[in-house]
């Protein structure tokens, strides 16, 4: 019987994931009887680990979810509509050679590789919970950097009142692409003060290793007070605009996804509430939080919104 | 000898009927969940009750259609089984999903649509599990027993449009179940417009 179908574990009582990894290795191996094979193709999976990681502000201490899951368990379209899908077909995506396009109301736009976006900044742990519109939650320490510091690099000028982004378009690599479930590319966007927040980060990498191509590889947004989808994946490219972008989902479905998608227990999905969630690994839902959590930070961005009308 | 026959082929039938929910204890014994066990085990009895539903639904059409009479046989073993899965996976909603939580569950199937809808399906389908019996269509008496269960074509129909309801973006599979489900009610309704007792020849 696994594990899961019990009610949450302490932190403590967990087996570390070096060793669980470690343990699904042995048994595996153990059957085949071929040890260093086992152990060359287990290597090949993972990512390349990044180095210099310092420990970032607003870290949860909360259970981690195990680097298994948070690696097999995704919505990334562009790699399959199914939840095992984009790390099944990871394969074929290509994340290097990697660069962003910097675009719209800014003084420095261009084309920067993904090594001269990264190289400047120091990298941090973030470990965040990560509330998924469809009710299940993780925790992941991601490492990456503010985006705030990033972007100030461009020097976006006074007319820049949102920030979108782009999802990379490349259907030979990603087959959900060559399937209409979305209006490809994938797009999102924030609004200026919510993208120069001190809890909004650009990511690179988690658990210590760079991103897997499920995941997002090798840069993707990630925002913990609003629900995944608004955690861009994959990113080719930033503009700066002056008037609101049009987002993909909010244009798949306005009345189920907002420009906002803020974590909010009493503004229910026209479909589903959204008052509780199950954490990836626990049996029992538990409750939903506000701003997931995140309201003393983020809470003062929209005071004075009705935020049942902008969801 | 023929009657021996057909007894170990209507069993062999069922044990294949049982074939996906052997799989699914097998895959939760073994940890081949996935990362959602809750949700995996929900949607495959989801799956596997609209799936009975559609074959239990072709039965009549093959039928007619290949004059393979003796898959008639299978007929209400078949429409049980699809009650059966659809049972399931109620039971999985209330007892795995929401640890009955009847405060969350009742709000859930007056607020969600797509429970509401789904909720309606199996209850279409209750009565004619409980009038399955060869007692019960001689107490009903045929004709009346053949009109109630034809409650089988808009539990058939809420099935599908439940599925559909709850998918965000990929739409592919409710719409084949959609596409097969109006196949085979379609063929219905073709066959009685064109069957329709006829006035006597002089």
């Amino acid at each position: 019987m696994s594990l899961r179908w019990l009610p949450s574990l302490r932190g403590s009582e967990v087996t570390d994931r070096r060793l669980y990894l470690d343990r699904r290795r042995f048994l595996a191996t153990t059957a085949a009887g071929v040890l260093l094979s086992a152990v060359a193709s287990t290597r090949s999976s993972r990512a390349a680990p990044l180095s210099g990681v310092v420990p970032g502000p607003f870290s949860t201490d909360e259970e981690q979810t195990p680097f298994s899951d948070v690696t097999t368990y995704n919505n990334f379209y562009e790699l399959g509509p199914d939840k095992d899908d984009p790390a099944k077909n990871a394969g074929r995506f290509r994340v290097r050679p990697w660069s962003v396009a910097i675009e719209g109301e800014c003084a420095k736009p261009g084309v920067i590789a993904y090594e001269d976006l990264i190289r400047p900044h120091r990298l941090e742990e973030r470990v965040y919970r990560l509330r998924c519109v469809e009710g299940w939650s993780m925790v992941i320490p991601w490492v990456g950097m503010p985006l705030a510091k990033v972007l100030e690099r461009f020097e976006p000028n006074s007319r820049a009142k949102f920030v979108e982004f782009t999802t990379i378009y490349a259907p030979d690599q990603l087959p959900g692409q060559r399937l209409p479930l979305l209006n490809w590319p994938y797009r999102e966007a924030l609004r200026m003060d919510e993208a120069m927040h001190p809890l909004t980060i650009f990511a690179v990498g988690l658990y210590g290793e760079e991103l897997l191509p499920q995941n997002g590889a090798p840069i993707r947004l990630v925002v913990p007070w609003k629900y995944g989808f608004k955690s861009i994946k994959s990113i080719v490219s930033i503009r700066f605009r002056e008037d609101q972008p049009v987002t993909t989902w909010s244009q798949a479905a306005p009345s189920e996804y907002g420009f906002y998608a803020n974590v909010n227990p009493n503004v229910d999905h026209p479909r589903w509430s959204q008052a509780k969630e199950r954490r990836i690994g626990e049996f029992f839902r538990r409750e939903t939080l506000m701003f997931n959590g995140y309201a003393d930070q983020v809470a003062g961005l929209y005071a004075g919104m009705d935020l049942a009308r902008h969801y | 000898m023929r009657r021996r026959r057909l007894g170990l082929v209507k069993a062999g039938v069922f044990l294949i009927c049982l074939l996906p929910l052997s799989i699914l204890a097998w895959d939760a014994v073994a940890g081949n969940l996935g990362v959602n066990p809750i949700e995996a085990v929900t949607r495959r009895l989801g799956d596997w009750a609209i799936r009975f539903l559609i074959i239990a639904l072709a039965v009549t059409p093959v039928r007619r259609l290949t004059g393979w009479g003796e898959v008639a046989r299978y007929r209400r073993m078949l429409g049980l089984f699809a009650f059966f899965y659809a049972i399931l996976h109620v039971f999985s909603y209330v007892g795995l999903d929401h640890f009955f939580a009847w405060g969350d569950i009742w709000a859930d199937i007056v607020k969600r649509r797509y429970i509401t809808v789904g909720l309606l399906a199996v209850l279409l389908l209750l009565p004619l599990a409980v009038t399955s019996t060869a007692g019960m269509v001689r107490r009903l008496g045929g004709r009346r027993w053949r009109l109630l269960h034809r409650l089988v074509y808009p539990a058939g129909m809420l099935a599908v449009l439940h599925f559909y309801m709850l998918v965000k973006a990929d739409w592919r599979e409710p719409l084949l179940y959609g596409a097969i489900v109006g196949a085979l009610l379609g063929y219905r309704v073709v066959n009685a417009l064109y069957t329709r007792p006829r006035p006597v020849r002089a």
